[in-house]
């Protein structure tokens, strides 16, 4: 692999392994590690905890795949390997 | 107009669009027919995807599971939408620019192997078969509650139905036709969801209708969760949002076990083939978590208002002034009522009524004219059995809906469990012709015969699966545990690790995967089919959620095994480093 090709790798899984630490955060985190804790905190009708389980994780999962396709757009062009 | 007479007109028109769309899509080549010639744009594939992968038990049983399991329910909610996170991320991209058919092609050309090829083929269709079984049951009893034809000519009709698209368009008929299944079955989803949360919380939008007030009865202005919490814990079962005795450890295992198990689904994985580009299939992994969300975040919702519904209307009532949605289950089975303190009222309590499914005594009626239960009872003060998979079939029910709001949820539900079944159809039928009959039998089939084989695998395996709708085996429940747990112990590793290490060779993989399945397969087998009991679980660790450490095995003997042997050749690290740059991607293609 030439050396742009390298750094283009190591950019893409340094990103991406830190959209897979907020995707473990919310959901192992947030949804069930701290479920108690944050079930004491009210936004509104729903325990901060249960809302993260049941609605917030899966929003955030949703974000974070645009998140990278945005991002891995503008990479392939900086590396020039778009399709 | 009747229930009845809108369910036939639903059903009607929903198949007779399939069937039109299989006809305009039919194919006559090999590609058209593994991956759709290649050329899905990225919304359509997200589309497809979604209707693929929510099935019979995401539409008709994890509303009902999430509305009696509470909190604990999430596990589903995040396990079988956090994979797509890892397929979008991990595997998608990679797997688009290597551009085969199957997933075995992977495994076998990655670590050129045909032993390889061939453990990835068997798991493959393991995997799919014991799926499929459960969609074919879903459509049986679709068919049989709403349109009131027996079980099994309902399964028959679906059979024929599935078999006519699937055989015709191969690849391309299922896509197309799972566009429409998407827009029906989340039509079907959203109206009724749409109309409870007006009517309990005085929202048009279920998410946000779950965290609002009560607007009528007795709990008029408060939270809808605080009045879930407080009747739980009146009525003897954990509080709703709380979460329950559950080890963190075993929770954990299981919501893993299910995110790395979705993301190793060949079904899935094979959708992302069909995209034009690796950009396309980024893009595509985007739109498929985002229309199945928008399903999955009306589950809990839809799951929080059948709880309070179903609480409200029926317990402590008199059971003879039981409203008619409960008669009519419980003419099916599915809920039944024993009168154990004699008072004619209905007691709904923590626990079970009775033990096992209930089972009627024939032709035989309480003072009150309902069924005999011939179950031993329990000592539970609870008196009502309600079986989970009836909440978002009864719900529109329950919650006094028009008629066509009924039957568009059994066109919906019949939608799900089709356009599941065509997927994983498609999947076995290329495993054996293309993997199994083309790369390791018989190198120099023309396209025709091909075809030919792959249509007849449709034809075989949708017989297999109808089969097994009819006779049940006493085991579907059992076998869904092991769809994802060998999903996750399996593939996920070896082709994480056949993109991300280069190193990885053929013999670290074959040992890898084996020590993944092996494992799982003997745990699950062993705890499910031996009589293990609880307290023999390791770490407390249960069946379910084995599959992590099935794929933790797997991952550390592929590494280990694949550092001590020598490196794979040449060819296949410059194969690695090809697939981690998108450009180049042509359509997949055929070798």
């Amino acid at each position: 692999m030439s050396k742009d090709l390298k750094e283009y790798w190591k950019k893409n899984v340094t990103f991406m392994s830190f959209l897979l630490v907020i995707w473990a955060v919310v959901s192992y985190g947030c949804g069930i590690l701290f479920v108690k804790p944050l079930n004491a905190i009210k936004i509104g009708g729903f325990p901060l905890g249960f809302w993260f389980a049941q609605q917030g994780a899966i929003y955030v999962f949703v974000c974070l795949i645009f998140v990278y396709y945005a991002y891995m757009q503008k990479l392939d062009r900086e590396y020039d390997v778009h399709e | 107009m009747s229930i009845l007479a809108w369910t036939y007109i639903m059903v009607g028109l929903t198949f007779s669009l399939y069937i039109f769309i299989a006809w305009i899509s039919r194919v006559r080549d090999t590609k058209g027919f593994y991956v759709a010639g290649g050329g899905v744009p990225p919304l359509a594939n997200g589309m497809a995807t979604a209707a693929d992968w929510m099935s019979a038990a995401s539409f008709i049983s994890m509303a009902g599971l999430i509305s009696f399991l509470g909190y604990a329910g999430s596990i589903y909610l995040m396990g079988w939408t956090g994979g797509y996170v890892l397929l979008a991320l991990l595997l998608a991209p990679y797997l688009r620019k290597f551009g085969k058919y199957t997933v075995p092609d992977f495994v076998g050309d990655r670590y050129y192997s045909d032993t390889a090829r061939f453990v990835a083929l068997v798991c493959a269709i393991f995997v799919s078969l014991t799926y499929v079984c459960g969609q074919m049951r879903g459509v049986g009893i679709v068919f049989s509650r709403f349109l009131e034809v027996p079980v099994n000519t309902g399964v028959l009709i679906g059979m024929a139905i599935v078999f006519f698209y699937a055989g015709l368009g191969g690849m391309k008929g299922i896509t197309w036709t799972q566009v429409a299944q998407y827009t029906v079955l989340i039509t079907a989803y959203l109206i009724p969801a749409v109309f409870i949360s007006m009517k309990i919380a005085g929202t048009p939008i279920p998410q946000i209708g779950l965290g609002s007030t009560v607007q009528t009865g007795q709990y008029t202005g408060q939270y809808l969760l605080d009045v879930l919490d407080k009747l739980n814990t009146d009525l003897g079962f954990t509080a709703y949002t709380q979460p329950g005795a559950k080890s963190m450890l075993d929770v954990f295992c299981i919501t893993f076990a299910l995110m790395v198990g979705t993301a190793g689904l060949p079904h899935v994985i094979i959708r992302f083939y069909t995209v034009p580009s690796v950009r396309a299939a980024r893009l595509s992994a985007g739109y498929a978590l985002l229309f199945i969300a928008i399903l999955y975040t009306t589950a809990p919702a839809v799951a929080a208002f059948a709880r309070y519904n179903m609480i409200d209307t029926i317990n402590d009532k008199p059971y003879a002034e039981a409203p008619s949605w409960f008669k009519n289950w419980e003419k099916t089975g599915l809920i039944a009522w024993v009168d154990k303190n004699n008072d004619g009222i209905i007691q709904y309590r923590a626990g079970k009524p009775f033990i096992g499914k209930p089972k009627f005594v024939p032709g035989k009626t309480g003072p009150l004219g309902q069924k005999i239960v011939a179950n031993k009872l329990t000592s539970s003060p609870n008196e009502l059995y309600v079986d989970r998979d009836i909440m978002v079939l009864a719900n529109p029910e329950i919650a006094n809906l028009p008629n066509w709001v009924i039957a568009l949820v059994a066109a919906g539900g019949l939608a799900a469990a089709l356009s599941t079944a065509s997927g994983l159809l498609l999947v076995i039928a290329s495993s054996i012709s293309h993997d199994l009959y083309y790369r390791m039998i018989n190198r120099k089939a023309t396209e025709k015969q091909r075809l030919l084989v792959g249509r007849i695998m449709i034809g075989i395996a949708v017989c297999i699966a109808g089969y097994f709708g009819i006779n049940p085996p006493g085991f579907v429940a059992q076998v869904v545990a092991f769809a994802f747990g060998l999903a996750a112990s399996s593939f996920f590793p070896i082709i994480v690790l056949g993109i991300f290490s280069a190193r990885t060779n053929r013999e670290g993989a074959i040992c890898g995967m084996l020590a993944g399945i092996i494992f799982t397969a003997a745990y699950i087998i062993y705890f499910k089919f031996m009589g293990g009991t609880k307290d023999q679980w390791l770490l407390g660790i249960s069946p379910e959620g084995i599959g992590t450490i099935g794929m933790i095995i797997n991952f550390v003997v592929t590494w280990v095994v694949s550092s001590m042997t020598k490196e794979p050749p040449k060819e296949i690290q410059e194969l690695v480093s090809s697939i981690r740059t998108p450009r180049g991607a042509g359509a997949a293609v055929d070798h």
